[in-house]
């Protein structure tokens, strides 16, 4: 067993980690303040290669691996979690269903655009009154002879107005249940398609997250990703991927907020000493090291299982609940050990603790990754 | 256009420690990157292959782990690189270095070598130079700027401490760089997994080059080390507020206490 990475990986590593600190480091505040997303900065990773990490060459991509894909999420996340979740919803929401259940003519026509980043990909599954239960889908899409009619709407949905293409989840059969749910490429033109309210969020506040309104939507027939009635399935599946994606967004915020408090405790003294030479400080911080320790393992672990094709459902679910409860336990501690100034924007650590939370909410809550955790393990 | 480019692995710090009792670079727990006036040189040599469709060769004198500052090399976009080592070239001083990397030029058909300015633990800056003067090169030191007219003539920004120049070259030439002048390009995600999976780095022992084996490693280095030492670290300042009348006698106090009048 070797825990260690590769000669590649590392030299990886060490660009992402460059890219992070020059590029991303310096607009994270402004981001987060002014809710901007940050267009540039993507453009930026679509030339370096960025936005299409896993996807093969014949598709645009750059052919490596889900591991390496992780550890861009987590280092882009350490610096700015909004640009660490923008990358993992275009990589892990969009690109990858086309790339697992698309034909080769739609992996043809999306893929190469949205691995060079010139096009941003998002993903609508949520509604209104269908979120952790998701069967309870009200959109719905008739055939209509030679194109779909798509009606409804999804809120929540990351990179929306930004984004040009949409992996959009219908129901086509209300009668089959889940079974009754398929799964549509949407582009930003469509007819009857549109980008409704922005969300103002407590965090990650610079990731453009909208409603989509479908109004008797034109989307033409060969846009129906794999097969009819397997929209439910593919969805699940697509979430197994994200949830790599979103650990490794926890993850990074985590280190971030660890980066920023041995930093800031080593320099701050109370008391005629510097405030990381009291035990109480190096014992709580000695403890939330293992466990962002630990939930790297998780998150490397499930990340290997996805790259050499072992099923890797629960592993993801294991990496996503714990990253995201040491993310937020983390950036709590972390405002706590930043005192006064660590609930001022004067320091990122309170931006942090916001940007944490939502990854114990979106792309299945922690309850929800405690039941398929649990639904193996009674399987 | 066919450029190389010299480039050295260094220790990442600016407080190298030294050990006391043999005078040598602890290295244990340093990281080692590609140095950075170096790292500034094969940017120039990029942009001129953006530019004008030149051949980049990076080539480095050194232990194998070297090799990584070569794979980084390839993912900027550098086409060919080359590893000078062998135990012959063990013990080098700046002139012993600068006849092993010449013999390598000898052999690699080039119509420009950029070096950097200075290597950030050795500071000597005389590696460049004294290859242009075994290569009979004419050469530019402190490079801030380069334009090529896309035949053979370069047109060249020489910083001074207190102005610049602007010189001609003609081609062949020897260019050393500022890192300060060119912000160096991120490597991308498909030149890191083709400098790995993709291209090799070629191996080169004293065999492949042209020159005198007498004057490589330590029997080709005239300099000889007297003595080394770690600067004592500065403490911090006392800060009086007081007239200048009492300044005066303050500081002659504090001379003299130190003895230094």
């Amino acid at each position: 067993m070797d825990f260690s990475l590769s000669k590649k990986e590392q030299l990886f590593l060490q660009m992402i980690r460059e890219f992070a600190v020059n590029e991303v480091k310096p607009l994270a505040a402004e981001v987060d303040e002014q809710e901007k997303f940050p267009i540039e900065t993507v453009k930026k990773l679509g030339k370096l290669g960025v936005m299409g990490i896993p996807i093969p060459v014949q598709y645009g991509g750059q052919g490596g691996t889900n591991q390496m894909y992780s550890m861009a999420v987590e280092e882009l996340s350490r610096v700015c979690a909004t640009t660490g979740v923008i990358v993992s919803a275009h990589t892990s929401l969009c690109m990858a269903p086309i790339l697992e259940h698309g034909t080769e003519e739609q992996k043809m026509k999306y893929l190469p655009k949205l691995a060079s980043g010139e096009w941003i990909g998002a993903f609508g599954l949520t509604e209104p009154n269908a979120g952790t239960d998701a069967a309870m889908q009200q959109t719905t899409a008739v055939d209509a002879g030679d194109k779909w009619i798509i009606n409804g709407s999804k809120i929540f949905i990351t990179n929306a107005s930004e984004a040009s293409v949409f992996i959009v989840m219908a129901m086509t059969d209300k009668s089959k249940g889940t079974k009754g749910i398929s799964a549509f490429i949407v582009e930003k033109g469509f007819k009857g398609f549109s980008i409704g309210k922005k969300e103002m969020k407590m965090g990650i506040r610079g990731s453009a997250t909208c409603e989509l309104i479908f109004e008797n939507c034109e989307v033409p027939k060969e846009n129906l990703l794999g097969e009819l009635g397997k929209g439910f399935k593919i969805a699940m599946m697509t979430l197994d991927g994200g949830r790599i994606g979103i650990a490794s967004q926890a993850l990074g915020i985590a280190q971030g907020a660890m980066d920023e408090t041995v930093k800031y405790t080593k320099e701050r003294k109370q008391f005629g000493k510097a405030i990381a030479k009291f035990q109480n400080t190096q014992f709580q911080m000695a403890d939330l090291e293992t466990k962002v320790q630990a939930a790297r393992l998780l998150v490397r672990s499930a990340s290997y299982k996805k790259d050499m094709h072992i099923p890797y459902s629960a592993d993801a679910a294991m990496a996503k609940l714990f990253a995201a409860e040491t993310a937020m336990e983390v950036t709590t501690k972390a405002v706590q050990f930043h005192g006064g100034y660590g609930y001022t924007r004067e320091y990122p650590v309170e931006r942090m603790m916001r940007d944490a939370k939502i990854t114990e909410i979106y792309e299945g809550t922690s309850e929800v990754q405690r039941m398929v955790i649990a639904a193996k393990l009674f399987a | 256009m066919k450029i190389v480019v010299c480039i050295k692995q260094v220790p990442d710090t600016t407080e190298i420690k030294i050990n006391p009792v043999t005078g040598t670079l602890i290295r244990d727990g340093v990281p080692s990157i590609m140095n950075p006036d170096d790292k500034g040189g094969l940017e120039v040599a990029l942009q001129l292959k953006d530019q004008f469709g030149a051949h980049v060769t990076v080539i480095t004198m050194g232990p194998p782990q070297a090799e990584a500052i070569l794979r980084e090399a390839m993912a900027m976009g550098a086409d060919r690189a080359i590893l000078l080592t062998d135990r012959k070239f063990a013990g080098a001083d700046t002139l012993a270095t600068s006849n092993a990397l010449a013999g390598a030029l000898r052999v690699i058909e080039h119509d420009l070598v950029i070096t950097g300015r200075q290597a950030i633990d050795g500071d000597t800056a005389q590696v460049g130079p004294q290859i242009a003067e075994h290569l009979h090169t004419p050469m530019i030191s402190y490079v801030a700027g380069v334009e090529f007219d896309g035949k053979d003539k370069l047109t060249v920004k020489k910083e001074d401490e207190d102005g610049y120049q602007i010189l001609e070259v003609h081609t062949p030439a020897l260019l050393t760089v500022l890192a300060s002048a060119f912000k160096p390009r991120y490597m991308t995600v498909k030149g890191i997994l083709d400098a790995y999976d993709e291209k090799e780095i070629e191996i080169w022992n004293v065999d492949k080059i042209d020159v005198d084996e007498a004057k490589l490693g330590l029997n080709g280095s005239p300099t000889r080390v007297k003595k080394s030492f770690t600067k004592p670290q500065k403490v911090a300042g006392e800060v009086f507020d007081v007239t200048p009348e009492e300044a005066v006698d303050l500081i002659v106090a504090k001379l003299k206490e130190k003895f230094i009048i």
